[in-house]
């Protein structure tokens, strides 16, 4: 049977695309937008003429870009957030959603509340700011590694996922051969897992990537700051003097303008770059995250 | 045949319960004692992080000296409480978190499900990917680097005013960033642009979940596309929508003031500080610890009377818990 459109229908299919285009134009013309002055003159970009194609093309912006120690050392400290505070946020959720899904656990329920509670009340701001300082924990590494070292609700999440796909009868044969627990975690578990092990990995680790308040309040000194927060002093605070070396003084706002631009683009081509392969992984976990028991 | 014995064997005995009962608890124990291990450094972190906090948090009721630590520090009883209801600032905090929060719910929270009933309505896949891909986009680029181009483009002599006066609809560029009635609108439509596509992944997962048939059936009973999704893909829309709202109305005096502490200044105070962004001001850059954490207090009172009641309404409305 063929459905036959009437013309109202018609029209609206004619409506719904335009729209569509349109707000995929929204979606892009940001980032189009700051990739191309980026690219152009100072002059062209003060002039105002930079608004669909780049003008003057030049990488000036990305030489003091570049030249910057600063932002070097920023990107590899990110990179050492990400990488070893993914590795801590994955090996201890693990461990609490592991023993967490097995059912002849005693005691797993007060266990379970004792987490699920820390999502319903927080001590607030001030009393947690405090005893990160108490801890001795202030103005090191570990400041941005640890308070955020589990997060409740992505292990709620990796425990459903054991829960509803992992046989109890594998575990039970596992033991009946006599591999231990860790073992069994390791080669029977883990790799039955990965789906939600890589979706895991993407949620902590694109954190770690964008987090930049924690590096804020417990951090002073300047070799352990993280991109973000470098990035909120040159592009919110407009503090762009260390790259502005040999630049007359009536140029130094428009020269600063492109560097703005220069840098947005160093700081988010990597995550643009791998965005098209990872898609699929986000997707998946955001209906992951709507699982319930 | 084995489990069938031993769960007899567990459940015979309910009259010399307790002696049995302890012996069996202390053998399942010690069997598990490995998964007691794994959660140690789990309960630890826990404790460190979370509930060492939650005790910390008695410096509301007290006028907190570092020197002295928490505990031995001067119980006050509410006065810290009372200096914030009494305070101008109470009134101004409270209804701009209010505020944001409705302003979001009103605006961003059905923005996504316009989004994913229009996708919906494409025919062409191809197309159809490529608006959702694109649409997600905005969703991974930091809120640092959104921010910073926020500011960037509202600028007075930044691209979108430049654009606004080319088109005619202004003759003066408007300083967006130091107008107090601006700032909603900024954040808002701005946080619309970052949301948006991501938001909308799990309508489009319920609309793929519409059993394919029904569609089929209003055809034959000579339903147009408009009367299909009024009364096919919105009812088959309504659990998660209902679910979603109800998580959004638990985080309703959660605003999130790292995106506003980014973007605000002294000339907007009057309209973007939220509780969050006053107490990281008053507590973190000025120090008033005992003050700011009796106002975190408050905040975290209100979200958590908000939580239970909506859990209670979710079980009631929608048969399914949020936990």
């Amino acid at each position: 049977m063929v459905y036959k459109k009437s013309l109202g229908e018609k029209a609206f299919d004619v409506f719904n695309i335009l729209l569509l285009t349109i707000g995929t134009f929204v979606f892009l013309y940001p980032l189009w937008f700051v990739l191309i002055s980026s690219l152009s003159s100072a002059a062209a970009i003060a002039s105002g003429s930079v608004i669909l194609w780049p003008e003057g093309i030049n990488f000036d912006a990305y030489k003091r870009v570049f030249s910057d120690k600063s932002i070097w050392n920023a990107y590899s400290n990110t990179l050492f957030y990400v990488g070893v505070g993914t590795v801590i946020n994955l090996v201890l959720t693990t461990l609490g959603a592991y023993p967490l899904s097995r059912r002849d656990l005693k005691g797993k329920n007060g266990i379970m509340m004792f987490i699920v509670f820390t999502m319903f009340f927080s001590g607030g701001l001030i009393p947690i700011y405090l005893n990160v300082r108490d801890l001795g924990l202030f103005d090191s590494r570990w400041a941005i590694l640890l308070p955020s070292a589990i997060s409740a609700y992505n292990l709620i999440v990796m425990r459903t996922f054991f829960q509803s796909t992992i046989p109890d009868g594998l575990i039970e044969s596992g033991k009946i051969e006599g591999a231990s627990e860790y073992r069994i975690l390791w080669s029977i578990v883990l790799p039955l897992s990965m789906p939600v092990m890589a979706v895991m990995t993407l949620f902590y680790a694109v954190a770690h990537w964008n987090s930049w308040f924690d590096a804020m309040i417990y951090l002073q000194n300047r070799n352990y700051f993280p991109l973000q927060l470098l990035l909120r002093e040159i592009l919110v605070q407009s503090q762009t003097n260390n790259m502005l070396g040999g630049v007359g003084s009536g140029d130094v706002q428009t020269i600063s303008e492109t560097i703005k631009y220069a840098t947005i683009i160093i700081a988010t081509l990597p995550i643009l770059v791998i965005y098209p392969f990872l898609q699929k992984y986000f997707a998946k976990g955001v209906m992951l995250g709507g699982v319930k028991e | 045949m084995r489990t069938r014995a031993v769960n007899t064997k567990g459940t015979k005995a309910p009259g010399h319960f307790s002696k049995g009962y302890r012996r069996t608890t202390f053998k399942e124990i010690t069997k598990n004692r490995s998964l007691y291990i794994m959660l140690i450094p789990v309960i630890l972190y826990f404790v460190l992080f979370q509930y060492k906090p939650m005790y910390g948090v008695i410096i509301a009721f007290k006028d907190f000296n570092p020197f002295v630590g928490v505990w031995d520090s001067k119980w006050v009883g509410f006065k810290h409480f009372e200096q914030f209801f009494q305070s101008y600032y109470f009134g101004r905090i409270l209804r701009n978190t209010v505020l944001m929060s409705l302003y979001q719910l009103i605006f961003a929270f059905p923005a996504a499900i316009i989004l994913a009933l229009l996708l919906n309505e494409v025919k062409n896949q191809a197309f159809k990917r490529i608006v959702q891909s694109i649409s997600y986009l905005p969703h991974f680029i930091s809120l640092v680097v959104v921010s910073g181009m926020i500011i960037d483009f509202l600028q007075p002599d930044g691209i979108i005013n430049r654009l606004i006066v080319a088109a005619g609809l202004m003759k003066e560029p408007i300083n967006f960033l130091i107008m107090p009635e601006w700032f909603r609108t900024v954040f808002i439509s701005s946080g619309i642009w970052q949301g948006i596509g991501w938001s909308s992944i799990i309508y489009l997962a319920a609309l793929s979940g519409i059993n394919p048939s029904l569609y089929e059936a209003a055809v034959v009973d000579g339903a147009g596309r408009w009367k299909q999704m009024l009364h096919i893909t919105l009812p088959g829309l309504m659990p998660t929508i209902i679910i979603l709202l109800i998580i959004n109305i638990g985080s309703f005096m959660v605003v999130g003031f790292d995106k506003i502490i980014l973007l605000y200044n002294p000339a907007t105070y009057e309209t973007a500080d939220v509780i969050g962004s006053f107490v990281f001001r008053r507590g973190i850059l000025e120090a008033n610890y005992s003050f700011t954490a009796a106002v975190g207090l408050f905040n975290s009172m209100i979200n958590f009377i908000l939580l239970i009641l909506v859990n209670q309404i979710a079980k009631k409305k929608a048969e399914s818990s949020l936990w």
